[in-house]
């Protein structure tokens, strides 16, 4: 969306992998490799994993951990001249690859998704850095090969390893949003954001030097609407909400000694959005209403931490990453019903031993190892599942279901109705930023901060939803002041 | 004097230390997008891996050394009770080793510019200028430094000419007698310097101000406010 532009040809903010599968960059989650994220040292203190500010200084003629474009891929495009311009012949004429780095014809041996749904088979999938310590069980045969696709974003971290690496200061996390992002002003190009974030979500634009990434589509969230990947998402998987959570604790939950603790650890952080403590002290932090009531509302908040059916990805990595996934349960079910289980929860429990997606590889992926947490989640979605298919199918109301998920019936129909019908309104929840509270606003009306040359392009397509009641309606190419416009409202209303 | 005594020696420093100060200052205020490293290691790490580090270290090194050539003056040395001949093999000893280091450094990263496809794709003409000036400095100042220091039984005392004459001119006293007469191949350096400093600010070279020095003692991670003027 953002990245058709020369220099981020090679760049996806938001890619979709298949798992099993190398991923994008080639095994971008092995950190021994790549040493991004944080790690503990021998007190326990959270430090870097790639190392500490000297060596940073030291190594920055040349970072020793940086991806190569290879390990994304070249980039390419095709001759399509010749198909117009080539002469009268039997054969037909052929548009050959041509390199965008180099503009020169070029052989194509690895591209975006070169491994989707398995492709190239045992050769590539075998290399997934997930399957490591599983290899064993997982046999690429046809009968019990299994894949899922894995949709990748920036994490935009809680405690973003990215911002920590950058020399220059030129990344931050918003304070009001927590969304992260390069000031492209203050950005040296000196590339440790790039080999810092475990996720390998900041990337080199080639041709303007600086580094970029997923900016959350913040001019969106900004109007309260969702992000492009989520809005254009056919599956309707994503979900957007806000969660209020404690900055002073970030720190101490990711220093949880034991890795497995992170995703509690993680949790703990989080407020509880009805708890009129929280509340209390959200108003005196200067947290407008309408975003507590946001914070109630949130899906997010619903899905990790209420229900606790999703979790992060990678927690090991110690960035307090903040896109949390609900485990695929499909092919779980597929094999309980085909098997006659669903009837009796204790069979739900068995089954979800013999999925067809191994716990273990869901649990590397997702729970740092911990089978447990895994099993849990997909054991109160099979619950869900069998409850609502009693109430829906054979008309049977069945309380002993959500007994077993440890919910109520009410709660239990609730999260089906958010990830099975999945209304766009229960999907997103984004408050508007409140222009109000910054004098400054608006001082770049019209241009959404990202059209600068060799930016990311216009989005003056930035509109408020027409069922919201905001008065903000971005006007192209005036010298429009909101704030001024809101204060003389106010001033006419009091 | 001649007219193009002065035209070498006053005119054309003044000019480019003018073009320095000027430049930065209009580079800096009109284009921060476009202050970066420029760097090309996403394309090839292999030769960067070791040519990129003797490069700059060399160079800064080489740096070092010019600071203390020129700034500092021979009554200094001599006061402190350094000798000349203290002083003559530890700049050319020294001088050597940085210069050594740099020059290697250099080619590879020139070989690896010219041979690399996709690393010769990005190099623009400002680029190519900058190689050509840095060849000559560099190639002017290890001569100099093996010629006329390190390997030779007479070495040339440029702290008493070229020095001389350096600072001068930032006392306003252009000392032209003190560089006029010096060797040949001195005076290219000089003048080839400050053709090379008029090119800077318009070079990506500018990166060379941004070394992230408050890395060393700023939080993790850093917030900021959508709206700095709020609160
Ligand atoms: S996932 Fe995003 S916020 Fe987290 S470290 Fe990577 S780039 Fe930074
Ligand atoms: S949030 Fe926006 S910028 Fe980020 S991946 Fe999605 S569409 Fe791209």
């Amino acid at each position: 969306m953002w990245t058709n532009r020369p220099g981020t040809e090679y760049v996806w903010f938001n890619n979709v992998e298949t798992a099993p599968g190398q991923g994008y960059p080639r095994r971008w989650s092995d950190q021994e490799r790549w040493r991004g994220g944080w790690e503990l040292d021998r007190r326990g203190r959270l430090r870097l994993r790639a190392g500490g500010r000297v060596k940073k200084l030291l190594t920055i003629f040349s970072n020793p951990d940086l991806p190569s474009l290879d390990d994304f891929y070249e980039p390419w495009t095709y001759d399509y001249e010749t198909l117009v311009t080539a002469p009268l012949s039997d054969r037909d004429p052929v548009a050959r690859p041509h390199s965008q780095i180099t503009g020169q014809p070029m052989d194509v041996q690895w591209g975006p998704n070169w491994d989707e749904g398995l492709a190239g088979g045992p050769e590539h999938a075998i290399a997934d850095p997930h399957l490591a310590d599983i290899q064993e069980q997982v046999r690429m045969t046809y009968e019990q090969a299994f894949l899922f696709f894995l949709p990748r974003i920036c994490e935009h971290c809680l405690n973003p390893s990215c911002v920590a690496s950058c020399p220059s200061g030129a990344m931050y996390k918003r304070e009001e949003d927590g969304i992260v992002l390069v000031d492209q002003d203050r950005c040296r190009g000196w590339r440790f954001c790039v080999s810092g974030c475990p996720y390998k979500k900041v990337y080199f634009n080639h041709r303007t030097g600086k580094a970029e990434k997923c900016t959350l589509c913040y001019p969106r969230i900004e109007m309260g609407q969702p992000t492009i990947c989520s809005e254009t998402c056919v599956g309707r998987i994503r979900y957007l909400g806000l969660v209020l959570y404690d900055a002073d604790r970030v720190e101490a939950a990711a220093s949880v000694p034991d890795p497995q603790d992170l995703l509690g650890a993680q949790r703990s952080v989080f407020l509880d959005p009805e708890d009129p403590a929280v509340q209390a002290a959200a108003r005196a932090e200067g947290i407008p209403g309408d975003w507590l009531d946001a914070a109630r509302r949130s899906p997010v908040y619903d899905l990790a931490i209420r229900w606790g059916v999703a979790l992060p990805l990678h927690p090991e990595f110690r960035t307090l990453p903040m896109v949390w996934y609900v485990p695929p349960l499909s092919p779980v079910v597929g094999t309980l019903e085909a098997d006659g289980y669903e009837a009796d929860p204790d069979d739900v429990f068995g089954a979800i031993d013999h999925l067809r997606i191994p716990l273990e590889y869901l649990a590397n992926l997702l729970a740092a190892g911990d089978v447990e947490v895994v099993r849990g989640v997909l054991h109160r979605l099979a619950c869900m599942r069998a409850h609502m298919r009693k109430r829906e199918v054979l008309g049977e109301e069945d309380g002993s279901l959500a007994q077993h998920a440890g919910m109520t019936a009410a709660e239990l129909e609730r999260m089906y109705r958010l990830l099975a019908i999945a209304n766009y309104e229960d999907r997103y929840v984004i408050p508007q930023a409140h222009a109000e509270l910054g004098e400054r606003l608006m001082q770049q009306q019209g241009t959404c901060g990202l059209d600068f040359a060799g930016g990311p392009g216009n989005c003056g397509a930035v509109e408020a939803r027409p069922d919201t009641s905001s008065p903000v309606v971005p006007v192209e190419g005036e010298d429009f002041h909101l704030v001024d416009l809101l204060s003389r409202e106010e001033h006419r209303g009091a | 004097m001649s007219a193009g005594e002065v035209l070498l020696w006053i005119i054309f420093p003044y000019v480019a230390i003018a073009t320095f100060l000027v430049g930065h200052w209009w580079r800096y205020r009109t284009d921060q997008f476009g202050w970066t490293s420029g760097s090309t290691q996403l394309f090839e790490r292999k030769i960067l891996g070791w040519a990129g580090p003797a490069f700059h270290y060399g160079a800064l090194a080489a740096v070092g050394g010019h600071v203390i050539g020129l700034m500092i003056p021979k009554s200094f040395t001599e006061a402190v009770g350094m000798s000349e001949s203290t002083y003559r093999w530890f700049s050319a000893i020294a001088g050597a080793v940085a210069g050594a280091v740099c020059v290697v450094g250099f080619a590879g990263l020139v070989y690896r510019r010219a041979t690399n496809a996709r690393v010769r794709r990005t190099t623009s003409r400002t680029d190519l200028a900058v190689y050509f000036l840095l060849v000559v400095l560099i190639g002017l100042g290890c001569w100099m430094t093996f010629g006329h220091n390190l390997l030779t039984k007479s070495p040339y005392d440029y702290r008493d000419s070229v020095s001389a004459w350096w600072r001068s001119l930032f006392i306003l006293q252009p000392d032209v007698d003190a560089v006029q007469d010096a060797n040949t191949v001195y005076q290219v350096h000089a003048i080839v310097a400050w053709a090379f400093w008029a090119l800077f600010p318009f070079s990506r070279l500018v990166h060379a101000w941004s070394i992230p020095l408050q890395y060393l003692g700023r939080p993790y991670v850093l917030y900021r406010r959508r709206y700095a003027a709020s609160r």
